[in-house]
């Protein structure tokens, strides 16, 4: 053996070892899939959205290459930089659609709210860690402080669709640490019955000088237009009613590649980036959206199996949490745009046009990498 | 409650949990699937319908561009409509084929082909892209009866950009063009996509540009049916653009001519401010160009034209080019000095014509010296001896200092984009401008250079029109500007530009008495008198001339220089002297002496401003005032 000599196979299994080969063939199929349907919506933003993928795909392999023991001492400053960053939005930021989201840090700007999608599962995982075998009440409500006071932060500027993905992101951590189903279930009833209140007295409520308490005009409106997209049709509404016919009149086997009317003739909204999805479904129809499915379905199912393998209580509860969360953007953004849920700015995970986002979830698919490698170093 | 558990069993919670989660999302994937399914096969026949029979589009309503107008409501900038006539790729089959049918009913020139060409390279394939513009009542009633020959060829009426003023003040209004790449990238990063849907034209320069949030005005939405061929049928409901709001600007398009014209045919530039409020009144470039020329894309040839020009026509000299400021330099040195208290009013010195620094004599324009000279004296005849001696007393810090304030070497933030910071020189900016360390030391010599407005020295003549209106004013400095008015168009409300000062100088009144008494002399006894000795109004200036061309110690002489290595002539002057009404700066290159070119063509601008007098011809060249005034 000559270890000391330069040896390009060797040096490529290193570069590959971070890698779970099963992961990242799921990951290559979603991101396969959104390029085919790129070339057809915005072709344009086809190199754009290579140079996205090279930038996320390079920062998975950085998290997969941190052990996430690591990671996870890093939980803490994560946390507290992206509650200062949150602050400091909310005194210097920039606003820009009408919320305050930027921060320019020198030359470039950040949003910090998106850091917090990965940081806050991060801190509760961790902190659960530390009270590892002997978790109680009060540590819920711990948890609980520290997922609000971000949030809260973050839906002050106002961004709901963030505060919901960072909102679900801490809770799963917590619904995995073992929170008491006597707390979920009856908050799962209050919101049963809330929703399905708003839905029955949708007409009495969407009335113009009826405040919602709590939230903006413009989150009223989405609910509202929800409920009943035509009492908008040039608005909000549009969206829905354009995306509902664009997978309507897709059938089952759709109208062909390149060959969607909705999409083609700009009846279809921002279809680069939260509509992807009307352009898969009315281009390949329900086929194509059955075969998105199953592949977010093949995903879910190995983050799951990592983070029950996972040797850490910390690492289960972050591995389930980051599968939890690319569930919950697609569920989410998929539900928007068919119609069933309201419209909230949540992209299509590893398929809508968009750099932050791609690499915010590339950076999860290179955390359940991380644990998986764990478990494998890890002395049984 | 607390409980205590092995991590085993927490393992085992784990894993119950993930089992309820996995539950979770394929129920949650189930009631998508339902929906497709629901969506795609239960009611596809009601989605096909509706997307293939009865297509309802939403056409953006493009809203008017604001008008642009001057401080007395003459015109600058508006709009005509005018009918284009325009191909839809996608519903036209073979576009060249198309193109040479329609050359058969209309005049389509090989321009017209071009310039459709490169639309429509840049443009998405389903939308219009107009392959001629303003055509004839006549022409589009020859196309509208041959109109079913030519599918997804429509005659459109769309609003024409117009610069009734042509060529005057092209630098100020600048002019709007197509919307390009770069431009959808700015109108994304703002948020204003959906905005900006329908419209074609975006401003590129001038107010048109910096201004373009006002002008453009808010998109309105029509919903109208259209057949399979893509057709409008029938409108469904409409709801209003509303139009960009209007430009009342402090600019007098009058007092522009008028100085314009003064330039006859020589490159340079003027700023005509009014120091009460910062407004600009007149800002010329010379020569100009015909923004028109830009509205409906530039022919090639016209480009080339513009560009290759060697008078570079498209520089706007006002704002974007410095240049040394030459003895005009000298007020504001003799304030400086007054200020730091390195100078009194009656303190004199004896000029023998030189100022010996480091084995080096700086000399004087006149041979032998003026004698003894006071600070009234030194800017009457402006006496280089002084300033060498001031300025080295006052250091090059203390120069820097008191400069900067006045907005030597920085951006004054006018409301055209384009300007340019100029050098006010400091051993600071040396070591930041050049990399080689023995470039980056400052020499005491360099400041006795910068002393009578040579040397590294450099600023544009809206900066030096600034400063001047600064101090006349008695030290407020505005951020200039050329937008009186935003009026909405809707309501008629004036909103004001910015009418406060952005900065307060603190000079002593007296200091800027004496500095302004000596001004006023110099047109009455000084290197100005020839050009203003018989006004009949009272005026403060101050003529300079910037090197262009170092003769290393060979004597200059006009007439043995090329005219592209003569010297720039300027002059700075306000009047009425006791109560300004008007601060300008007037640089003219390769103009010679500043009483030469520069003085003429400020007389003629203070003649209209001030007494209404109309010249009939271009300042003349005083060949005569040989006073220099290095």
């Amino acid at each position: 053996m000559t270890e000391s000599r330069f040896h390009p196979l060797g040096l490529l299994r290193a570069f590959l070892r971070p890698i779970d080969p099963q992961l990242m063939l799921i990951l290559g199929a979603l991101l396969g899939y959104a390029y085919f349907l790129m070339i057809s919506a915005s072709p344009d933003r086809l190199e754009a959205q290579t140079i996205n993928t090279v930038v996320a795909l390079a920062a998975m392999w950085v998290a997969a290459t941190i052990s996430s023991q690591r990671m996870l001492s890093l939980a803490l400053p994560l946390y507290i930089v992206g509650v200062v960053l949150l602050v400091a939005v909310e005194l210097f930021g920039e606003v820009s659609k009408g919320a305050q989201r930027w921060l320019h840090v020198g030359v470039t700007r950040i949003q910090p709210s998106e850091l917090m999608k990965i940081a806050m599962p991060l801190m509760l995982a961790w902190y659960f860690q530390q009270r590892e075998g002997q978790i109680g009440f009060r540590d819920f409500i711990v948890a609980g402080l520290l997922l609000v006071v971000p949030v809260g932060l973050i839906l002050i500027q106002p961004d709901l669709g963030t505060s919901l993905l960072v909102t679900t992101a801490g809770f799963y951590v917590i619904f995995f640490a073992g929170l008491s189903w006597k707390l979920i279930v009856p908050v799962a009833l209050v919101g049963i019955i809330g929703i399905g209140s708003i839905i029955a007295f949708g007409d009495t409520l969407c009335q113009p000088g009826v405040d919602w308490y709590g939230l903006r005009e413009y989150q009223k409106h989405r609910v509202c237009t929800l409920l009943d997209p035509t009492q908008d049709p040039l608005g909000k509404g549009f969206h829905i009613i354009q995306s509902t016919i664009a997978i309507g009149s897709g059938g089952v086997l759709g109208k062909g590649w390149m060959a969607g009317t909705q999409t083609h003739l700009a009846f279809l909204p921002e279809r680069h980036t939260d509509f992807i999805f009307a352009v898969l479904a009315e281009e390949l129809g329900l086929a194509g959206a059955i075969v998105l499915l199953i592949i977010y379905v093949l995903l879910l199912a190995r983050g799951f199996q990592i983070s029950v393998n996972a040797p850490t209580l910390a690492s289960k509860l972050l591995g389930g949490a980051i599968t939890m969360i690319f569930f919950t953007y697609a569920f989410v953004n998929m539900g928007m745009v068919s119609g069933i849920l309201p419209v909230v700015g949540v992209p299509l995970p590893f398929v809508s046009y968009g750099g932050t986002a791609l690499v915010t979830l590339c950076l999860g698919v290179g955390i359940l990498m991380s644990i998986q490698r764990s478990r494998l170093s890890s002395p049984k | 409650m607390t409980e205590f558990r092995t991590p085993d069993q927490e393992s085992w919670r784990f894993r119950r949990r993930v089992v309820v989660a996995g539950l979770f999302v394929l129920v949650c994937f189930g009631l998508l699937a339902t929906r497709f399914y629901y969506l795609q096969v239960v009611r596809h026949d009601y989605f096909h319908t509706r997307a293939e029979d009865n297509r309802i589009a939403l056409l953006p309503v493009v809203p008017n561009r604001g008008s642009i107008v001057d401080r007395n409501g003459v015109v600058l900038a508006r709009n005509y409509a005018a009918y284009t006539l325009e191909i839809t790729p996608s519903r036209a089959g073979n576009l060249d084929e198309t193109i040479d049918r329609l050359a058969e009913v209309l005049t389509i020139e090989q321009r017209d082909r071009r310039r459709f060409r490169k639309i429509l390279e840049e443009s998405r394939n389903f939308e219009s892209v107009p392959i001629r513009t303003r055509l004839s009542d006549d022409e589009v009633a020859r196309f509208i009866s041959q109109r079913y020959r030519f599918p997804g060829v429509e005659v459109q009426a769309r609003l024409f950009r117009d610069y009734p003023q042509g060529a005057t003040a092209s630098h100020v209004v600048g002019y709007i063009g197509r919307i390009n790449d770069r431009d959808v990238e700015r109108i994304e990063e703002r948020g204003e996509t959906a905005n900006y849907r329908g419209s074609e034209y975006i401003g590129k320069s001038g107010l048109e540009q910096s201004y373009e949030a006002e002008l453009h005005g808010t998109t309105g939405v029509e919903q109208v049916e259209v057949n399979a061929g893509g057709r409008a049928v029938r409108r469904l409901s409409r709801t209003s653009a509303m139009a960009g709001n209007d430009l009342e600007l402090t600019l007098d398009i009058e007092l522009q001519k008028v100085a314009e014209a003064a330039f006859g045919n020589r490159r340079g530039a003027m700023v005509a401010i009014e120091p009460a409020t910062g407004g600009v009144l007149a800002l010329v470039s010379t020569p100009t160009f015909d923004p028109n020329l830009f509205v409906d894309g530039i022919s090639t040839q016209d480009w080339k034209a513009l560009n290759d020009s060697p008078d570079h026509p498209l520089l706007n000299r006002a704002i974007f080019s410095a240049y040394p400021p030459g003895s005009t330099f000298k007020p504001f040195m003799a304030l400086a000095g007054l200020t730091a208290g390195k100078r009194t009013a009656g303190q004199a010195i004896a000029d023998p014509g030189f100022f010996a620094f480091g084995g080096h004599r700086f000399m004087d324009d006149k041979v032998g010296g003026h004698g003894m000279v006071d600070l009234h004296k030194s800017i009457v005849v402006s006496c280089n001896t002084y300033y060498y001696q001031l300025a080295n007393d006052l250091g090059i810090e203390g120069i820097a200092r008191f400069m900067s304030p006045l907005g030597f070497g920085s951006r004054t933030g006018i409301d055209i984009p384009g300007e340019a910071e100029g050098v006010l020189p400091s051993p600071d900016w040396k070591k930041r401008r050049f990399r080689r360390p023995e470039q980056q030391r400052w020499f005491g010599g360099e400041t006795i250079s910068v002393g009578i407005g040579q040397g590294y020295n450099a600023y544009t003549p809206l900066q030096m029109a600034n400063a001047l209106s600064a101090v006349v004013n008695g030290g407020n400095v505005y951020r200039p500007h050329l937008v009186r008015h935003v009026v909405d168009n809707r309501s008629n409300a004036k909103r004001v530009v910015e009418p406060e000062p952005i900065r307060q100088l603190g000079l002593k009144p007296e200091h800027v008495a004496t500095v302004r008494a000596a001004m006023v002399d110099v047109t009455k006894a000084g290197t100005g008198a020839r050009a203003f000795g018989n006004a009949p109004y009272s005026v403060g200036g101050k003529t300079g001339t910037a090197q262009v061309f170092s003769l290393k110690g060979a004597k200059y002489v006009e007439g043995r220089v090329s005219e592209r290595l003569r010297d720039h002539s300027w002059f700075i002057a306000y009047a009425p002297a006791d109560e300004p009404k008007i601060a300008l700066a007037v640089l003219v290159e390769n103009g010679g002496f500043g009483a030469q070119s520069a003085a003429p063509i400020a007389r003629l601008v203070m003649d209209y401003y001030l007494l209404g007098k109309r010249p009939n011809q271009p300042a003349a060249e005083d060949v005569d005032a040989a006073e220099s005034d290095e």
